[in-house]
């Protein structure tokens, strides 16, 4: 067995992870692993963003970051933790200005000052973007250049972190499943930073990559931290429906939305945002949230389009603003039989981004000595609704923060000595797996069940009767654990990493649907039928902390 | 209508037992479909111990699925399915084959040893 000693574990290499293990480095950390499930910075949400990166940059009228928390904080509605919300605004501005100087590509106005556009619930231009459409792969490329100059960081892909090690109540290392070897590896460390993303792969509709399905949540409920405001899962208003189009993120409407505007047509081709107080006359400023509860309403009325959703209109639009606003992109939507200035396309709300996540402080540290988060595991910046362009900067900005902490904390420490046996069910567990499973289901198909129960019962639109036939059915999936079947076979045997998967996604799910069944209001992302009011009373967020038992509880907090 | 049906042969074989054997599956053929479509749907309720390398699953970002299909290089993410004859799938032509469809595409220096 591979057993490994560092200063620093950081657990998923998105824009977080790499940005963490940047900061380690430059605070003075000798050892840093970063460890992917997938290829470093190939895999998570970063890669996938579209365009927006929102910072107070001031380049097309004056701007400051106060005004941005402002614009941050209404739309959080009211759940915001300042602290964190303030931190991600007030650093934005250098963390973007410092991707300009590693030469990211930001698009620039004809005099030369960085683009910034109008993203609906900012008060003024301020999100940034790499034209056509590729902010995330130039953010992550960007990192990765970044990182392969420094000699400290230790990258590695295709290693999964399947258990914390925490031992006399402070996190002492990890155990991780090597993909492509399929043998457990033990990595003793002085701080982890837990950066693997959300969990909107949970979800049948999702904008997520493959491996976000809410591991690193699971991973620090069963260190002992909490998590907050997991009942808040942002639903993309306009995700992508029919006809069918492959090669471009489902999400990648907003851009058209920010530039050509557009307009949300039912069935008989009316505009209805209007019916819900959104009125688009001066353009795309319709709240995710609010677009999200108004499509989901009209498809119930019947008023929807033929896949379930509703039409998105640019039909208005000349062909020449089309081909200036997105040149290329005009010919990859050709190649998928989509014309947008002949017919509109179907659009429906799709799991998009996690609000909720790791319970920290300013410093980005869990309740667990040594443990830290950072990027879209870490929760409460955003309470109950994520405003758009603010993910970029989260992770950038967090993940400086943890980075800087974890180095911190890690320098009074000596490598932690595991206390014997700790670690040695986790590693069993790997090796037991991989020698082959009998059983009645494969992993795999219990997760396209877990996603449809989801959707279901713990989606846009929840009601208590369906919360409470999703809670009952993921106790089942929970249960069923000993029951799936794993194929024999080390390496690369990818139904060993869905068996993990599989773990971890629903105790994610289990945390979703608990707080959601508690909270009886509607507010931000959550949406209930019953409650359909938003109560004072409630202004306040959730946690949620796993027992001995393995038991998850949830509590109010003010 | 009649219900068409994609056929796939798909190499197996592992590092350490390489097989040069190729297995046929058949799924639903649906318009618009892709070849990774295919593949996770034979994953989910076909065979969960055949392996593809993929990340983002249609956007075509993290370049992870690229594969030989019918003999030319391609990402399985982008490439429509057909009906009208068997499509053949490689790994990936000069990697190391991990598992069936996965190949050792990690930078030397992102790997463990």
């Amino acid at each position: 067995m591979t057993d490994i000693a560092t200063d620093i574990l950081i657990v998923g290499a998105g824009g977080a992870g790499m940005y963490a293990a940047i900061a380690a480095a430059r605070a003075g950390a000798e050892r840093v692993l970063l460890a992917d499930k997938s290829l470093v910075g190939r895999g998570g949400a970063t890669i996938m963003a579209q365009m927006t990166v929102a910072a107070a940059l001031g380049e097309e009228c004056p701007d400051d970051w106060q005004a941005h928390l402002d614009d941050t904080l209404a739309a959080g509605r009211g759940l915001c933790d300042e602290n964190l919300a303030a931190l991600l605004c007030r650093a934005a501005p250098a963390r973007i200005r410092e991707m300009q100087e590693w030469r990211v590509g930001w698009a620039r106005r004809e005099d030369g000052r960085i683009a910034q556009v109008t993203a609906p619930g900012h008060s003024r231009p301020r999100c940034c973007y790499v034209d056509f459409l590729n902010t995330g792969p130039a953010v992550a490329a960007t990192l990765r250049r970044q990182m392969g100059q420094i000699p400290a960081i230790k990258r590695v892909s295709n290693l999964a972190v399947t258990d914390l090690v925490v031992s006399d109540g402070e996190a002492a290392g990890a155990v991780a499943l090597d993909i492509a070897a399929g043998e457990p590896v033990t990595i003793a460390a002085k701080a982890i930073i837990i950066a693997a993303g959300g969990l909107t792969r949970i979800y049948r509709r999702n904008s997520a990559s493959a491996n976000m399905g809410g591991d690193g949540y699971a991973l620090a409920l069963a260190a002992g931290a909490e998590l907050v405001d997991m009942e808040f899962v942002q639903f993309f208003p306009i995700g992508h429906l029919a006809p069918r189009l492959v090669g471009m993120d489902p999400i990648m409407w907003d851009p058209f939305r920010y530039k050509l505007g557009g307009r949300l047509l039912d069935a008989a081709g009316r505009e209805f945002l209007a019916d819900y107080g959104s009125d688009e006359t001066s353009g795309y400023t319709t709240p995710r949230d609010i677009a999200t509860y108004a499509i989901e309403k009209e498809v119930a009325a019947g008023r929807g389009s033929p896949h379930g959703g509703v039409y998105l209109s640019f039909t208005h639009v000349p062909r020449s603003a089309l081909e200036a606003a997105f040149g290329p992109v005009i010919e990859r939507l050709a190649r998928n039989g989509i014309d947008l200035g002949a017919a509109p396309v179907e659009v429906a709300p799709i799991a998009h981004y996690h609000m909720g996540g790791i319970a920290v402080d300013k410093r980005m540290a869990s309740r667990v000595p040594g443990l830290f988060a950072a990027g879209e595991a870490a929760g409460g910046a955003n309470g109950a609704n994520r405003l758009s362009g603010n993910a970029i900067p989260e992770a950038l900005v967090f993940g400086e923060q943890a980075g800087r902490a974890a180095a911190g904390y890690a320098a009074s420490r000596k490598i932690p000595d595991w206390r014997s046996g700790a670690g040695t069910a986790a590693a069993d567990q790997i090796r037991s797996l991989a020698a082959g499973r009998k059983g009645d289901i494969a992993a795999v198909e219990l997760l396209d069940e877990l996603r449809e129960v989801m959707w279901r019962d713990v989606g846009p639109l929840r009601a208590a009767d369906g919360l409470a036939r999703g809670i009952a059915k993921l106790e089942d999936i929970r249960m069923a654990l000993p029951q799936v079947a794993v194929p024999a076979g080390r390496q690369y045997n990818a139904a060993l990493a869905e068996w993990f998967e599989l773990r971890g996604s629903v105790l994610a799910a289990q945390a979703v649907a608990y707080a959601a069944a508690t909270r009886t209001e509607s507010r931000g992302a959550h949406q209930r039928d019953d409650f359909s009011d938003t109560d004072p009373a409630w202004a306040r967020s959730q946690r949620i902390a796993m027992t001995s038992g393995g038991a998850l509880v949830v509590e109010a907090r003010k | 209508m009649t219900k068409h049906v994609a056929r796939l042969r798909v190499r197996r074989g592992t590092a350490d037992a390489p097989a040069h054997r190729y297995q046929e599956f058949a799924v639903p053929f649906e318009a618009g479909a892709t070849v990774l479509d295919a593949l996770i749907r034979i994953r989910a309720q076909q065979d969960a111990s055949l392996a593809i390398r993929y990340s983002c699953i249609n956007a075509n970002v993290c370049k992870e699925c690229l594969i030989a299909i019918d003999g030319e290089v391609g990402y399985a993410c982008t490439t429509r399915l057909r009906h009208d004859a068997a499509m053949t799938l490689d790994p990936l032509p000069g990697k190391p084959v991990l598992r069936d469809l996965v190949t050792e595409t990690r930078p030397p220096r992102e790997r463990l040893k």
